[in-house]
């Protein structure tokens, strides 16, 4: 037996293929309202005033003057309000909030902010405040740059990206009649919920319960700002004393809620004639918005993956997160760190070419490989670098395309790329997640934070306790992550699920295997009641790492990565088409093949759009083109064909061989999608390269 | 004369098979009386711009968003939702099996869009015929490799 490692079907696939999956906008609560949010429409300023021009029956009111606790959603600081009460930081900034049981006289009450406008900042690169800074230094970068024989430089951006998730953001919140409060809702941490919420509403933790709903997407955009929406509508709920219902339509979503951080990375790279990197100074700029939130975090991870999949003695990695007058920048899948290795396998390309060297080959050279050193002093104690590129290089024919496409309209580029699994340096021991295994009357449920939310945790969780409690997996059930019934295991977030959470489950199911005997779960149960195992977090013995000086071991493991891309470019319509892309990837061990397979696809799906389509379009603090209809996704017709293939590499301390894997894949097809146009002669350094850049770049063509 | 206030017309139309009737005006959305009046809350909305797909439903065999359908243009007519497809349709069971749906908020749409496609369609016609569904999570490929299993069944089944 043993069902790790088989494409088991996932368990919340009937309910999701028959439309019974019961989804946020789903619920429905006796007496429930209706409830909408009034926000800025000034990204900076003072609120002077607020008219009501509408007749108040019926109607529950809230504004900064009904929050019982403290104004702020709390998340790593308390600087942002969860209601304006004179600062106006950015556009869509929320100020008052509406519910109604009648859901078009909700929306026709008219409501006037009286906003004294101020001048915003919105270049981050002239923000006069940080949010956070990061240094990482190791070696002399100035000798190390004096003693190259050569030294390129280069600045590269990437754009902000909307998440997309299918499902908008929403939260129904039910007052409870011993004064607290329940939330349902489509989010990824209950806990991040739970947290804020008891600030805002100065409420003993236990009278907040969260109870995440089927969840139709995340990405990392339900990680933070859930906890923005469950403020606002747990505030209606008390002063209504009614459930009230805050779901968002799309265009609201996109104006109001988190984005991928805009960069700019700016690349001085001395190497040797014959390929060798001898020192690299690396200054990365990340556009925070106007809040915290987690900048710092996302600056952090950005920084760390900077130097990319290379091995160099002198490196200088300096960043900022800059605070800026539009809605706050967050989470979305990788984290900063496609910002920053687009940006280092951009510059990788024109290195290979200023030594007019193949591309792969400079890589080579350069790889990290076993027993090597990054940046921060981590010795690697794997690296499967070269072996994805190798076979990446294979499976797609690179050398042959790179001769035979030249100087036609079709070219091939490639991209490096590692990510590290779970939270960044001492963060999982901070985080010290547990996890509770209980034996039912049919088996054994899985109490733990971690969220479905379409990545397979339900369906992975549930494999890895049945091999490692050697009961069949209709055996095991997942319960729903409610905070009133599960331990904190931490956030579904940073691709730390399978590995970390995992990793804690299959301690606790051995445990219980041990305690159980000969015994099945049902039968344990049957003659000994409810039997609980509990086990906290171990980090994988010998890791080190120090948040002052950024040195030691950032992550655990890596995943590792090498995608190629092949692109087809019109020279009258100016655009570029990826027609298929080739990702090779190494995560452990896949626990499940058909769920790492659907990361990989998805994962890479998503890089395509950031690479080619995806542009958020910002006027005076905010997205113009809020829409669906002018901010296109990938469609079918726009996806490249993608072929995967995943490199087994069992990770001793990963539970059955298994690394991290959800944001790896997103590392790769931005730069390798824009090396594949360098390969036709076009030369970008922007994402995404829509038309428009493709023709400024086409008019230097070579 | 000027015209009486009159209460709109009852809308009588067939929602998977059966009979209904709908007390709304004739203009609100067709989703939303699928939604709300009928529970059938299987039709998802993702944008309510006619985008996503996420809303798609069969009229009168055809696929279209329902968010775009004001209920006048549903009278008479055969609605089908995704309730109204049967448990162990192949297409279902294949967009379980192949990793089809994640999150699955596209998920119903995506199988009503599908169920209109040729009987046995190419890997284009399927790109086609699915390119006003969008799906975040899959990257597609998982959905055209659950179209194309289910259409062979559905073929091998009947032949």
């Amino acid at each position: 037996m043993g069902v790790v490692g088989l494409s088991v079907p996932r368990v919340d696939g009937p309910a999701k293929v028959g439309g019974m999956a019961c989804y946020v906008d789903d619920l429905v609560f006796p007496g429930m309202l209706h409830a909408r949010t009034v926000r800025t429409s000034v990204p900076r300023g003072r609120l002077s005033g607020i008219r009501l021009d509408f007749d108040p029956a019926g109607f529950t009111v809230v504004d900064w003057r009904d929050i019982p606790g403290r104004n702020c959603t709390l998340h790593l600081t308390d600087d942002q309000p969860c209601l304006v009460q004179e600062d106006i930081r950015h556009v869509a900034e929320p100020v008052l909030l509406l519910a109604h049981e009648d859901r078009d006289t909700l929306w026709s009450a008219c409501v006037q902010l009286m906003e004294e406008r101020g001048e915003p900042v919105l270049d981050p690169a002239a923000a006069s405040h940080d949010h956070a800074h990061v240094l990482i230094s190791d070696g002399d970068v100035e000798r190390g740059l004096r003693a190259s024989d050569l030294v390129v430089e280069g600045e590269y951006r990437t754009g902000a990206q909307e998440h997309v998730y299918i499902e908008p953001n929403g939260i129904v919140a039910v007052p409870e009649a011993n004064g607290g409060v329940t939330i349902h809702g489509s989010l990824q941490c209950p806990y991040y919920v739970h947290h804020a919420l008891v600030n805002l509403l100065g409420l003993p933790g236990e009278l907040v319960r969260v109870v995440p709903s089927e969840n139709g997407g995340g990405f990392g955009g339900k990680e933070d700002y859930p906890s923005v929406i469950a403020g606002h509508a747990a505030l209606l709920a008390l002063k209504a004393k009614r459930p009230v219902k805050l779901v968002y339509d799309r265009a609201e979503d996109m104006l109001a809620t988190t984005k991928r951080h805009p960069s700019v990375v700016r690349h001085r790279t001395g190497v040797m004639k014959d390929g060798r990197l001898v020192a690299m100074v690396i200054d990365v700029v990340l556009d925070g918005g106007a809040y915290v939130t987690l900048s710092p975090v996302v600056l952090s991870r950005a920084c760390l993956h900077a130097q990319g999949a290379y091995r160099c003695p002198n490196v200088r990695i300096n960043g900022r997160a800059a605070m800026t007058n539009t809605p706050p920048n967050g989470a979305f899948r990788g984290f900063g760190a496609p910002q920053t290795q687009f940006a280092m396998e951009v510059h990788m390309d024109r290195i290979a070419e200023a030594l007019a060297m193949d591309p792969a080959k400079l890589r080579l050279r350069n790889v990290l490989r076993a027993g090597d050193r990054t940046a921060t002093g981590q010795v690697l104690s794997d690296s499967t670098a070269e072996i994805v590129l190798r076979e990446a290089m294979k499976r797609s024919g690179w050398r042959r395309k790179r001769v035979a496409w030249k100087g036609t309209n079709r070219g091939i580029g490639l991209a490096l790329f590692r990510h590290g699994a779970g939270f960044t340096g001492s963060g999982e021991v901070r985080l010290a997640s547990r996890c509770t295994l209980t034996t039912t009357e049919r088996g054994v449920r899985i109490r733990v934070a971690n969220t479905e939310i379409g990545q397979g945790t339900c369906t992975a969780l549930s494999q890895i306790v049945a091999d490692a409690l050697d009961v069949p997996m209709d055996e095991v059930t997942f319960s729903v992550p409610d905070t009133a019934d599960v331990p904190n295991s931490g956030p579904t977030v940073a691709s730390r699920t399978v590995m970390v959470v995992g990793g804690i489950l299959e301690r606790a199911a051995t445990a219980m295997r041990e305690q159980l005997g000969t015994l099945s779960p049902a039968e344990h149960f049957a003659r000994h009641g409810e039997t609980n195992v509990t086990r906290e977090h171990e980090p994988p013995p010998g890791l080190h790492w120090d948040d002052q000086t950024y040195r030691g071991d950032a992550y655990g493991t890596y995943g590792w990565g090498c995608d190629v891309a092949e692109v087809e470019y019109d020279p009258v319509t100016y655009a570029a088409r990826a027609v298929k892309l080739t990702a090779v990837q190494e995560f452990g061990r896949p626990v499940n093949p058909v769920l790492a397979r659907g990361q990989i696809e998805g994962g890479s799906a998503q890089g395509v759009g950031w690479a080619l389509i995806e542009e958020v379009v910002m006027k005076d603090g905010a997205m113009t083109n809020a829409q669906l209809t002018n901010y296109a996704i990938p469609t079918t017709l726009d996806m490249p064909r993608v072929e995967t293939v995943m490199v087994e590499n069992p990770y001793p301390h990963g539970p059955f061989g298994a690394k991290g894997l959800g944001e790896l894949p997103m590392n790769g097809p931005g730069p390798a999608i824009v090396n594949a146009l360098r390969h036709v002669g076009l030369d970008l350094r922007q994402l995404p390269a829509t038309p428009e850049r493709v023709m400024e770049a086409a008019r230097g063509r070579a | 004369m000027a015209a009486r206030k009159r209460t709109p017309p009852l809308v009588e139309m067939t929602v998977n098979g059966e009979a209904v009737t709908v007390d709304r005006a004739p203009m609100v959305r067709l989703l939303d009386v699928l939604r709300e009046d009928l529970h059938l809350t299987g039709t998802k909305e993702g944008c309510g711009e006619g985008e996503c797909g996420a809303c798609t439903v069969l009229l009168d065999g055809e696929p279209v968003c329902s968010c775009l359908v004001p209920l006048a243009q549903a009278r008479g007519r055969e609605v089908v939702t995704i309730e109204g497809v049967p448990a162990d349709h192949p297409l279902k069971r294949a967009f379980v099996e192949e990793g089809g749906a994640q999150c699955g908020m596209c998920t119903p749409g995506m199988i009503m869009a599908a169920l209109s496609l040729p009987a046995r369609p190419s890997l284009d016609a399927v790109r086609a015929g699915l390119a006003g569904n969008l799906c975040r999570c899959t990257g597609y490929e998982a959905i055209y490799r659950a179209v194309q299993k289910a259409a062979s069944e559905r073929i091998g089944g009947a032949e």
